[in-house]
């Protein structure tokens, strides 16, 4: 579903990705991991065209991410996304946040639109916080209404950022847990975490980056039990014995 | 000091119908220089930040020009200068038979470089969204427009309130300009009464109570727009 084919970006005269390929199936749960600021973020920035790349294609079902002709708005109405930091609108209540996108990109009734949103906020288990606002709730509840967001387009994949990385520790749980769901129910998923039990448990592959290209991409088992690069077994050492 | 103190010349008819005309003058000069100002400079500060290169360096330049060339002086190349610069019979129908020119002038004038200082207020309000709350209304498919309109403004908007407040105070007292070009506002009032009556002290202390009172008391109304529209537990990037 997502084909990455030999992308290469470079923010001035510093390459962030090199010659990156990889790919997606429809269904397929990908965990994207990696010491920090290897370009992560920037892939998967790139797989919805937040960010341009300079050389290679990418595609979302058969739709060309880095083809001047594509209707990139409507692309990414079609694509999740979820970020580190949430990026809740301030000053709308969950309610709003939900409903937004859902009427003015999809054209939504609002009638549907709200009933959509009270679906999804209960699936996320926040019912009773429907009218309150981003700032009222804790992180782990925002990060839960930004994937409900997310959802309510009734996106073909979701992509995620370092979902739980700004949490405190015991939020952490109740944000993987609703990705678990979503994994489980066949989501197509692209998630840059350090969260490796949460790789173990729903990862069909892992890919492991560092200083912008991709050193492997492989079975989460096979990843896990025997990583062939040593710098992915030096920061699966760093990240499993803490 | 030999001065006579006489307060009650502020009360005769004659001086008392002055000040107070001279008062309604400057709230029109001043309102309605604000509410272009408001306008225009929402315009021109979202055109700073906005993709499209043309129209930014437009906008920049629209600030640099307005509010670097003292007002003072714009007033006097709106009143004076701009009716020769256009095409003649334009000209001609600015100084023959355009209403109450002194009043059109003044309120043009201050509102083209009020609406320089607010234009940086909404450019800065709007810089100051925190950068992935774009993001994340661009990656839910929000057109840029609909991402200022539903976004960027309503966030930026609410965060320049206190700013704009004082701007606001600031166009009252820059209306006090428009008795260069003849306008017989609230400062052009006082003036004359003291011209005519020789207790200059009491006019002007008139026309100072005059501007603190209108002060107050768009201080408290803006007080109240801020509370109305303060979004809970959000102060923005530095947050
Ligand atoms: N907008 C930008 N301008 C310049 N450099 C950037 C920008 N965004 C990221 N970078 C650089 O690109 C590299 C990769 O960043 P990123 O994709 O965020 O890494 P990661 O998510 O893996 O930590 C980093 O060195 C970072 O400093
Ligand atoms: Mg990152």
């Amino acid at each position: 579903m997502i084909e990455i084919e030999k992308i290469s970006k470079w923010y001035g005269d510093f390459r962030v990705l090199t010659d990156c390929t990889t790919s997606v199936e429809k269904g397929e749960v990908v965990v994207v991991c990696g010491p920090s600021g290897s370009g992560k973020s920037t892939l998967i920035k790139c797989v919805n065209g937040l960010e341009p790349v300079q050389e290679g294609r990418i595609s979302v079902e058969g739709q060309e991410v880095t083809a001047k002709s594509t209707n990139l708005t409507k692309l990414r109405s079609r694509i999740g996304m979820v970020f580190q930091h949430f990026e809740l609108y301030p000053h709308m209540s969950v309610l709003e946040n939900l409903c937004l996108a859902q009427e003015k990109v999809l054209k939504r009734s609002r009638d549907e639109a709200v009933s959509r949103a009270e679906e999804l906020i209960e699936r996320v288990g926040l019912s009773e916080h429907l009218t309150k606002f981003p700032s009222q709730l804790s992180g782990g509840q925002q990060q839960r209404v930004a994937i409900a967001r997310s959802l309510a387009m009734d996106p073909i994949a979701m992509l995620f950022d370092e979902p739980t990385s700004a949490l405190d520790p015991e939020m952490i749980n109740e944000v993987l847990d609703v990705m678990v769901g979503l994994a489980k129910d066949g989501m197509t998923m692209m998630v840059v975490t350090h969260e490796m039990g949460f790789a173990r448990k729903v990862a069909d592959r892992v890919i492991f980056m560092d200083e912008g290209a991709i050193v492997e991409d492989r079975e989460t088992q096979a990843f896990f039990s025997n990583p062939e690069s040593d710098r992915a077994k030096d920061f699966l050492s760093k990240i499993l014995n803490h | 000091m030999d001065y006579n103190w006489n307060w009650g010349v502020l009360f005769e008819e004659e001086y008392l119908g002055w000040l107070i005309s001279g008062f309604w003058w400057t709230i029109a000069v001043a309102l309605c220089a604000w509410c272009i100002a408001i306008v225009v400079g929402s315009l021109v500060g979202i055109g700073r930040t906005v993709p499209n290169r043309f129209i930014r360096a437009i906008s920049g330049t629209y600030v640099e020009l307005f509010r670097n060339v003292p007002l003072l002086v714009q007033m006097f190349i709106w009143y004076f200068a701009v009716p020769e610069l256009v095409p003649d019979d334009w000209g001609r129908w600015m100084k023959r038979d355009m209403p109450n020119p002194e009043f059109t002038t003044a309120v043009i004038a201050l509102a083209l470089y009020t609406a320089s200082r607010v234009a940086e207020q909404v450019r800065a309000g709007i810089e100051t969204v925190p950068e992935g709350l774009n993001a994340a209304a661009k990656a839910h498919g929000l057109s840029v427009a609909q991402t200022y309109r539903h976004i960027l403004l309503p966030i930026s908007f609410r965060l320049i309130v206190p700013p704009l407040t004082s701007e606001f105070l600031t166009v009252f007292k820059n209306s006090s300009l428009a008795l260069t070009i003849g306008l017989l506002e609230l400062t052009a009032q006082s003036q004359q009464i003291a011209e005519y009556t020789f207790q200059g002290f009491e006019a002007f202390t008139a026309a100072t109570v005059i501007y603190v009172c209108i002060a107050l008391v768009a201080t408290v109304i803006s007080q109240s727009l801020e509370r109305y529209t303060a979004i809970p537990g959000f102060v923005g990037k530095e947050a």
